[in-house]
């Protein structure tokens, strides 16, 4: 074996960071990897129009730290308890870990509807990523719908690059959101968020309680409707930047066998206090055990990479700081959770599986993914079931297949790289 | 944003020529000429989605080699892409 680092961490975000950080600070060495070409995860993620400094400041800091190996375009095919396959440009390689730290995120929860598959219909977070590297938006009509926080966070991105955004229309009643306002104060850091949020969209309208019903045009996005409190309301527009939350990316998880539990409808990694997972050496940390936020993110990559290296925290402060930080997350859930109607738009024509073309109606007989997967070709495509999955499941349909190696698609050099592919 | 602050990057999309900044992805230069990445299965035309390499709807062929994520590939001088138009 030519490579192997005492703790490697995949994913570069916030929680891979500060895990990285944590444990080469102990002494260990470190191989942090990210499918991205930088570091900083999503919600970090560098836009060329813009800089963010403390950003900034902190990915640059961890990437400097001795004993830190940082490996961009890296993602993991196949992974066991010694050592994970990479796919990297130049190649495949093996690299080897007495410890890993899972800091894989989360992506964007999408959720079909009439007319979800025209160009020109994306994920709002998924359009924020696309405009922080240069995608032309200036002078863009563009309607922002779905739920959460990170519509607003996009809409300001857009708003930034010169793109008209129309309107946020949020599925969560104004009554909701109001509530949560109210319980600002016990996070001012947040509440100082939220003011800055709403005062770069000045003039943008945000309306509660509205919902997308259908995207239209012939060859591409021309229009959305979108259901708001007196009848169906048509808009037209270039671009529909949509999103209902996260999910976790339990992908690399799941094949190590580490325990997953279900929060509501999704899976997340199942961790102890020193965010260990059920495996001896496996630890997570993040989104990927659960949407908590970028804080959250930070402490638990923390305790994770401490761990990791051998020198736990055995104090409490940052357990409480973590437990304050994942409070304002399980608000956020609550209040943006969806409306049920949001889960019935789909009609038996609405295609599911974008990767295969599979229709709703096409899976209505089955019970289980495997089933479906099998008679339909349903999650069998190149995303291999991580955006129908997602859907399937917060629609309530069934949960997610099994994942198997290799997690994406590959090179055929790369998977004849020497390595046990097998299934867990 | 503001031009001229990055350096530019020219390559070629289905055959014409278009600029981008330096650190910008594939999928903003196919955007300059083309909202159609991708036919999927059944021939629909189809575009970026997730924006981060998960969804796999930004497929395009660059240099020669096919099944590209567009918006995880960095423009660079000199690219050949082709989209599925």
């Amino acid at each position: 074996m030519s490579e192997r680092y005492d703790v490697l961490v995949c994913g570069a975000g916030p929680a891979g960071l500060a895990a990285a950080q944590a444990a080469a600070g102990c002494g260990a060495t470190v191989g942090l990897i990210d499918a991205q070409r930088t570091a900083g995860g999503q919600i970090w993620r560098r836009d060329l129009g813009r800089d963010d400094a403390r950003a900034a400041r902190i990915i640059t800091a961890t990437l400097k730290t001795p004993r830190v190996s940082f490996m961009p375009e890296s993602q993991v095919l196949a992974a066991d308890r010694a050592e994970v396959l990479l796919e990297q440009p130049q190649g495949a390689k093996r690299i080897g870990f007495g410890k890993l730290v899972i800091a894989t995120g989360a992506r964007e929860l999408l959720l079909p509807f009439p007319g979800w598959t025209l160009p020109g219909v994306t994920g709002a977070g998924g359009l924020q990523a696309l405009v922080k590297q240069a995608w032309p938006i200036a002078g863009k009509r563009v309607v922002v719908a779905g739920s959460g926080p990170l519509l607003l966070a996009a809409a300001v991105s857009l708003r930034c690059h010169g793109a008209d955004v129309l309107g946020i229309h949020e599925q969560a009643s104004a009554r909701r959101v109001l509530g949560l306002a109210a319980q600002l104060a016990a996070w001012p850091a947040r509440a100082i968020q939220a003011l800055a949020l709403r005062a770069a969209l000045a003039g943008v309208a945000y309306r509660c309680g509205e919902f997308i019903v259908a995207a239209h045009g012939e060859q591409r996005l021309r229009a959305v409707e979108i259901h708001t409190g007196h009848g169906l309301r048509r808009i037209d527009c270039d671009y529909l930047a949509i999103g209902f939350g996260l999910v976790p990316n339990v992908e690399l998880a799941q094949l190590l066998g580490c325990r997953l539990e279900t929060n509501g409808r999704h899976a997340r990694i199942a961790i102890d206090r020193a965010q260990r997972t059920s495996l001896e050496n496996v630890y997570a940390a993040g989104e990927v055990c659960g949407i908590g936020g970028c804080a959250a993110a930070r402490i638990e990559g923390r305790i994770a990479g401490l761990a990791a290296a051998g020198s736990p925290d055995r104090g409490s402060a940052p357990q409480s700081r973590r437990r304050h930080a994942r409070r304002f997350a399980e608000l956020l859930e609550a209040c943006f959770r969806l409306d049920e109607r949001v889960r019935s738009l789909a009609t038996p024509e609405t295609v599911i599986c974008r990767c295969e073309d599979v229709p709703m109606a096409a899976i209505e007989p089955f019970g289980d993914a495997r089933a479906a997967k099998l008679a339909t070709r349903c999650g069998m495509g190149a995303c291999q079931g991580r955006i129908c999955g997602a859907a399937l499941a917060e629609l309530g349909r069934f949960s997610s297949a099994q994942v198997r190696p290799p997690l994406l698609p590959a090179r055929l050099s790369s998977l004849s790289e020497p390595f046990a592919i097998k299934n867990p | 944003m503001s031009r001229g602050l990055h350096p530019r990057v020219s390559l070629q999309v289905d055959g014409q020529r278009v600029e981008v900044p330096a650190g910008a992805n594939v999928a903003a230069a196919v955007a300059l000429v083309t909202p159609w990445f991708r036919r999927s299965t059944e021939g629909a035309r189809r575009g970026p989605l997730c924006g981060m390499g998960v969804c796999f709807e930004c497929r395009v062929q660059i240099d020669e080699l096919s099944h590209q994520r567009a918006c995880m590939i960095a423009a660079r001088d000199g690219m050949r892409v082709r989209t599925d138009e």
